[in-house]
This record gives structure tokens, C-alpha cells and sequence, in this order.
């Protein structure tokens, strides 16, 4: 019984040394806020992180300028503007709709929609040349072999 | 023969978007900042601290706005460019020395030679975050009144300085 407690009072000063969590200085909205913002963002030192993701300094200071604005009451379109004021459009993931990103937005609808026309007009090319190509049922053989004895018998008249 | 002209005009066209692609930049993102006023700023001077400088204080001149800093290794590059532009006193050139240590930043003049009228100290990078630095070194070229008008992402070359800079610097100095 001693040896357990010994054992367990010598745990103590170990329990001490794990670090928890650094305490945010924001209330639980504003944190999920701050993530959320920062996760729309993309750091331009590495490109395929976003700025929530990215251990780069600019994202750490970006993610720090982010955070005092949340404090400071800033909205999350005013903060979007200060970002792309700064680092364009190109530091959103999700660029807005205007003139030069159409083709950007309707491009692969557009694309799909020329890949069904082109393959319902080569179903169809291929249906009629399905058509064209059937052998004649016996009613058009008699019928063609009518028309070629009437057609010779108007020939020797 | 119709039936292979229309893929092949695609393959052509994809071929053609390919090639243009290979010689893009990817980290040459267009700046929203040409042709907008400089960002205000007033920092403490590198080599005199109690003395500031506010970007005001260039108003009525041309100028180069360079930001370096002493641990970047593309400004190693860049520096000797600067240094021999800096001879000829066309434009004034400012240095913004981004998150640096002020006595690394001072050694590294001192190693490598000080093209600037002076440097300003931007230690928690708030006014590179202002200029939407995200790449050191960049260089911005900034009109009599305080328009950026043109942004040089990465080192000036010695090419960027003469096609681009140094052509724009004398056409905004006779402005």
C-alpha cells in the first residue's frame, strides 16, 4: 500500500509538467469564427495551405492580425475585404463571381454540356446508319422486286 | 478525314495551354495594389532609431520601396543590383527591413553594402502585411503622389530593372 502511494505521489510532479492547451483569449464563437475565416484563406508562401493550416510566419502573423480584428468587432466581410484588398483574389479558396472568373465557375459545365451533345449527335449518326444498313423485311423485297419488273416493262414498251 | 479535325484542334488548343503554362510563375500573383496609394506608414529608422520616417515624407519624388531582410536569401541575389543602381542616383531607393533583427539587419549592410537612403525597421511585419508582402524581397515603385505603380515580386534582375523599373522611373519623373 505504501509502495502504490510512493509510486503515485512520484507521479505527481509529471502530471505538472504536461502543457495543455494554450488558452485562447477569445470566447468559443469568436474561436470557431476565427477558424473558420482563416480556413478560406490561402497562404501565399505555401500555396496549397490554407492560413489556418500553414506553419509559415506570414500565416502565423496573418492568423495573429485575424484574431485582433475578430476582437476588434471587425465582420467577416470586412475582414475577407481587408485580405483580398491586400493579397487579391488569388488568397481566397473560393473566388467571387465576376467577369474574369466565369469560365472559371461555368467552364466544366460547359464542357460537360459540349461532351452531350457531341455524344447524342454520334448515338443518332450511328442509329441511322443502323437504320441504312438493316436488310429489307419481305414486304420491301416484293415490293422493290414490283418496282424493277415495272420499271423494265416501261423499258420495252 | 472530318473525324480526326476536331480532336486534334483540341489537342492543338490543350497543347498551346500547356505550353503558355510551363513558363508562368506560379508565385507572380497579380497585385491588387497597382495603381492604389501606397499604404501610410511610419516606422523608426534602422540605423538612427530615435529618428522615424513616414512614407509621407517621399511625397513629390519617384521612389523604390525595397523590402529585405537579413535572413532571405533571394536578397543576397538582389543586393549587388541594388547597390549598383543605387550609384547612379536615378531614384531614390527606401529599404523596408522586414521582421529582422536591427543589429543582423545592421552587420549585413555593413557585409554587403547599404543601397539605401535609409531602411525602416518593420519588426512584427504589420506594414508588409499592409503592402500584402508575402515574398521577400519585393519592390514597389511609387509615383510623386503616392501610387504604387509597379510591384517586382522576388529579386529586381537586372532585366526587370531595365525594361520595366527604370523605363516607368523616367516616364513618372517627367510626369
Amino acid at each position: 500500500m505504501k509502495v502504490i502511494l510512493a509510486l503515485l505521489i512520484a507521479l505527481v510532479p509529471l502530471a505538472a509538467v504536461a502543457k495543455e492547451a494554450q488558452p485562447t483569449d477569445l470566447d468559443p464563437v469568436a474561436q470557431k469564427r476565427l477558424i473558420d475565416l482563416t480556413s478560406q484563406f490561402r497562404c501565399l508562401v505555401c500555396q496549397n495551405e490554407t492560413i489556418a493550416d500553414s506553419t509559415a510566419d506570414l500565416a502565423a502573423d496573418l492568423r495573429r492580425e485575424i484574431r485582433e480584428q475578430i476582437k476588434a468587432g471587425k465582420t467577416d466581410d470586412e475582414i475577407r475585404k481587408f485580405m483580398t484588398s491586400r493579397y487579391g483574389d488569388f488568397v481566397l479558396y473560393r473566388p467571387p463571381l465576376k467577369a474574369t472568373t466565369v469560365l472559371l465557375w461555368f467552364g466544366p459545365a460547359l464542357l460537360l454540356f459540349a461532351g452531350i451533345v457531341v455524344l447524342v449527335r454520334v448515338m443518332r449518326a450511328r442509329r441511322q446508319r443502323a437504320e441504312a444498313e438493316r436488310p429489307l423485311s419481305d414486304e420491301e423485297r416484293t415490293r422493290a422486286a414490283e418496282l424493277l419488273v415495272g420499271k423494265a416493262g416501261s423499258g420495252q414498251r | 478525314m472530318n473525324k480526326f479535325v476536331i480532336p486534334l484542334g483540341v489537342f492543338v488548343v490543350l497543347l498551346a495551354f500547356l505550353y503558355v503554362g510551363l513558363w508562368l510563375n506560379p508565385r507572380e500573383v497579380p497585385s491588387p495594389f497597382i495603381g492604389k496609394p501606397a499604404p501610410a506608414f511610419e516606422l523608426a529608422r534602422l540605423q538612427e532609431p530615435d529618428k522615424r520616417f513616414a512614407r509621407r515624407d517621399m511625397d513629390g519624388k519617384v521612389w523604390l520601396l525595397n523590402v529585405w531582410a537579413s535572413w532571405c536569401v533571394a536578397c543576397r541575389e538582389e543586393h549587388p543590383i541594388l547597390v549598383e543602381f543605387a550609384k547612379q542616383k536615378i531614384i531614390p531607393v527606401v529599404g523596408l527591413n522586414y521582421k529582422d533583427k536591427p543589429e543582423d539587419a545592421k552587420a549585413w549592410l555593413k557585409q554587403f553594402g547599404n543601397p539605401y537612403v535609409l531602411s525602416v525597421v518593420d519588426h512584427d511585419g504589420r506594414v508588409g502585411i499592409d503592402y500584402g508582402v508575402y515574398g521577400v524581397p519585393e519592390t514597389f515603385l511609387i509615383d510623386r503622389k503616392g501610387v504604387i505603380r509597379y510591384k517586382q515580386i522576388g529579386p529586381v534582375t537586372p532585366e526587370a530593372l531595365e525594361k520595366k523599373i527604370l523605363p516607368l522611373a523616367r516616364e513618372l519623373e517627367k510626369s
